[in-house]
């Protein structure tokens, strides 16, 4: 699930997210399994979990980094690389792949020059592929940041980005 | 009291559609209209019916207004709700009746349906107990504390029949009971709730907790004095914003009044809840990789014995069910377990709920009696298949279900008819395929679905699922033999007797259910390396038929790689050398002269 690559976006945390994370992490510090809300909370800080997150995150619950860096891995929420301004999200659910969502995402993808999980180089858009949604109703749909696009057609991409780039 | 209240569904489908915005501008308009001591504006949950989204019921006439837009509210204020004429052309069609708007219950999308798990979306606001109260809320709880021992809680739900809704089937007495008797002095038990509906396609547990979250709270607390339990979790998927919102909104008013925490009932029985936030992994649907990540670690499956009720979450006797199966229980205490025998089949017993989606009209939710036909299924409730298409199959269960045919639409619906026609129950999901989708592209997207959500514990799926797939892309690109079809099938019968759990254990169905029913289908992308439904792009050609083409150049202006030439009012032609296949000439042809083969 996770990529060896590394993220070409210097990490630059302010004082005020890593003071923010670590009184975050102190407020979990007696409950058990508290792992995966800790790296939910700093992934809402951050907006992604770079390695230096994660090295505090060992640090301060005094559990080793390969285990974190082995549950950050594991699941696909939790993003190594920075996320674009906004975020485009692709359902490639069942319900939205059989009425051709397939064809939206890789339109997208071949639009904006990038695959799955990755980041535009200027950092406007981001593309993920995503499970359901659970809007079935209106497939295929698609996100972008809290911007929902339902019953899509391949043509209305191009006027979809346009709103965004202005 | 108000005179008229207007339901307006605040279910993720309408919400998506602009539900939010219409249920603000109608409490503006009642505002404007001097209405707001008399018409009340109530957010529900899910309808069901997601494919005429936003919908809005007025009441007490029960006027059922579907597709409404933002600007249609003005009208609906200031003629309906303050002059009490229905604008009909809003109205959904098939309520219209010669003289009269009909009752939602007569229409052919509810007229079969049977709501248990559902009773509550729709009708109540989530985010106000009283409601939930109003409608018998926590009086099963009530009842059990009162005068019924855990032993004989667990013998009703026993002897309802009620089966895990999960997907597996495995009768929730029996759970309740392994839990309750087999560690006898465990310090601490466990209550869990499985709402990480992985199923892409189905989104009937989300429905519940959107619409009706105080039933699973209920439901949970029931359980815990069941089995001896004084802690719950429920692991719901963070994809699913509203009903993580409501759920928490349910729980705190549940403890404002005393419905959890100490002393419940003053009864002397303790119960907590708390949520846990998934984090997008397919695999924590299992039950023992679920409590592993509740615990915080990679969501791994570990083998099993020991089974959770002997050693669950944190090493203690856990009972983990779903949300439908929970969303079950409460009528199942207050009316009791011969009344939910009494519906069903003799070895699945009460209702299901699916999730329509796919190719089919009326995409939503239904929940109908266990024993109802697919057929009437998709064409009586949901309104068959749209544009004139033939129907190809329905795909149940998910990534873990299979593809069931034309051939086998009239037989029942339960656990056990599924499995022998090659699918299974799964969580509901129930998607619809026409003519136009290709069964091996099918069976080709779930298993990339398995490849990218094998958690990499064990060989045989991680591994397995990969060849697996890569023999269909070969299936798919026309590169296959025939004995590649045999070498398929003996893998998937390998991967299914060796993984280490369920994901692993049916990732193959996929492949074996489409191999089973639409051979046919292989064997043409294999032999005359053609795909009959023409969504495999290697093995597409496009052709322009002379006698229909005009020659307006259209076709070759639109073709991003030139491989279209001809002259002006001459028969063009496509250069196949040269074409990458991409569909830009067909969409700009106004004449129907170009097709794929």
């Amino acid at each position: 699930m996770g990529s060896k690559e590394k993220t070409t976006v210097p990490f630059n945390g302010t004082p005020e997210q890593e003071k923010a994370l670590r009184e975050m992490i102190g407020q979990h510090k007696e409950q058990q399994g508290a792992l995966m809300p800790v790296l939910q909370q700093a992934q809402e800080i951050y907006g992604y979990l770079p390695i230096e997150v994660q090295s505090i995150i060992a640090e301060e619950m005094g559990i080793p980094l390969e285990k974190v860096y082995g549950v950050s891995t594991f699941y696909s929420q939790f993003s190594l690389y920075p996320k674009g301004k906004y975020k485009i999200s692709v359902c490639l659910g069942t319900a939205c792949y059989v009425k051709g969502s397939g064809d939206i995402f890789a339109k997208l993808s071949e639009k904006l020059g990038i695959s799955d999980g990755k980041c535009t180089q200027d950092g406007i858009f981001s593309l993920d592929a995503c499970r359901c949604i659970g809007a079935c109703g209106l497939a295929p749909v698609m996100t972008v940041n809290d911007d929902v696009y339902g019953k899509l057609t391949v043509d209305q991409i191009d006027g979809i980005l346009a709103k965004y780039t202005e | 009291m108000y005179r008229s209240q207007v339901l307006i569904c605040g279910g993720t489908g309408c919400t998506s559609s602009g539900s939010d915005k219409i249920a603000k501008r109608l409490q503006e308009e009642i505002d404007k209209n001097g209405l707001t001591d008399e018409v009340k504006v109530v957010r529900t949950g899910c309808f069901g019916l997601c494919a005429l989204g936003p919908i809005m019921i007025v009441y007490p006439e029960g006027t059922f207004y579907s597709m409404v837009k933002e600007e249609d509210i003005a009208e609906i204020v200031s003629e309906h709700l303050l002059k009490g004429r229905v604008v009909t052309r809003l109205v959904y069609d098939e309520t219209i009746g010669e003289n009269e708007i009909k009752s939602l219950k007569e229409t052919n999308f509810y007229k079969k349906q049977h709501r248990i798990a559902l009773r509550n979306c729709g009708v109540i606001n989530p985010e106000c107990i009283d409601e939930y109260i109003g409608r018998n809320g926590y009086e099963a709880l009530g009842k059990v504390l009162k005068s019924m021992t855990p032993d004989e809680v667990i013998q009703t739900i026993l002897d309802s029949g009620l089966r895990g809704r999960g997907g597996g089937g495995f009768p929730t007495g029996k759970k309740w009971q392994l839990a309750r008797n087999l560690v006898k002095d465990a310090d601490q038990k466990y209550v869990c709730c499985n709402a990480d509906e992985g199923d892409p396609g189905a989104f009937m547990d989300r429905s519940v907790l959107e619409g009706d979250p105080h039933v699973v709270i209920e439901a949970m607390a029931i359980a815990g004095y069941a089995i001896g339990a004084t802690q719950g979790y429920i692991y719901i998927r963070a994809e699913y914003p509203i009903a993580v919102q409501r759920l928490q909104i349910a729980i705190n008013q549940a403890r404002e009044y005393g419905l959890l925490g100490k002393n419940i009932f003053d009864s002397g029985f303790d119960f907590d809840l708390d949520i846990r936030l998934g984090a997008g992994a397919f695999v924590c649907g299992e039950e023992t990789a679920l409590m592993t990540s509740i615990e915080g670690n990679r969501g791994e499956p570990r083998p099993r014995p020991p089974f959770p009720a002997e050693s669950g979450l944190f090493k203690k006797p856990t009972v983990l069910n779903n949300v439908e199966t929970y969303a079950n229980i409460p009528q199942i205490i207050l009316n009791g377990a011969d009344w939910f025998a009494s519906m069903g089949t003799e070895k699945s017993k009460g209702t299901k709920v699916f999730a329509l989606g796919g190719k089919i009209h009326n995409t939503g939710l239904v929940e109908v009696p266990m024993g109802t036909t697919l057929r009437e299924v998709i064409y009586e409730i949901g309104g068959g298949i749209p544009n004139g298409k033939a129907f190809k199959a329905a795909q149940t269960g998910g990534p873990s279900g299979g593809c069931i045919p034309a051939e086998h639409l009239d037989i029942p619906i339960d656990y056990d008819n599924l499995i022998a026609i090659g699918s299974m129950m799964g969580s509901g999901g129930l998607i619809v395929m026409d003519e136009d989708n290709c069964m091996v592209d099918i069976a080709k997207f779930f298993l990339q679905f398995t490849v990218d959500e094998s958690c990499g514990k064990c060989t045989p799926c991680r591994i397995g699922t990969k060849r697996l797939y890569e023999m269909l892309e070969k299936i798919t690109s026309g590169n296959a033999t025939m004995e590649d079809l045999d070498k398929m099938e003996k893998l998937c019968y390998y991967i299914k007797n060796n993984s280490l759990c369920g994901l692993g254990q049916t990732a193959p169905n996929p492949v074996l259910s489409t191999l089973r029913y639409f051979k046919n289908e292989y064997i043409a992308h294999v032999q005359d390396k053609k795909c009959p439904a023409g969504v495999c792009q290697d093995l597409l050609t496009y052709k322009i038929i002379d006698i229909k083409c005009k020659g307006c150049t259209a076709c070759a202006r639109g073709c991003p790689v030139g491989a279209i030439s001809g002259t002006v009012k001459q028969p063009h032609s496509i250069d196949t050398t040269k074409c990458i296949k991409c569909g830009a000439c067909m969409a700009k042809c106004k004449f129907g002269a170009i097709i794929k083969e």
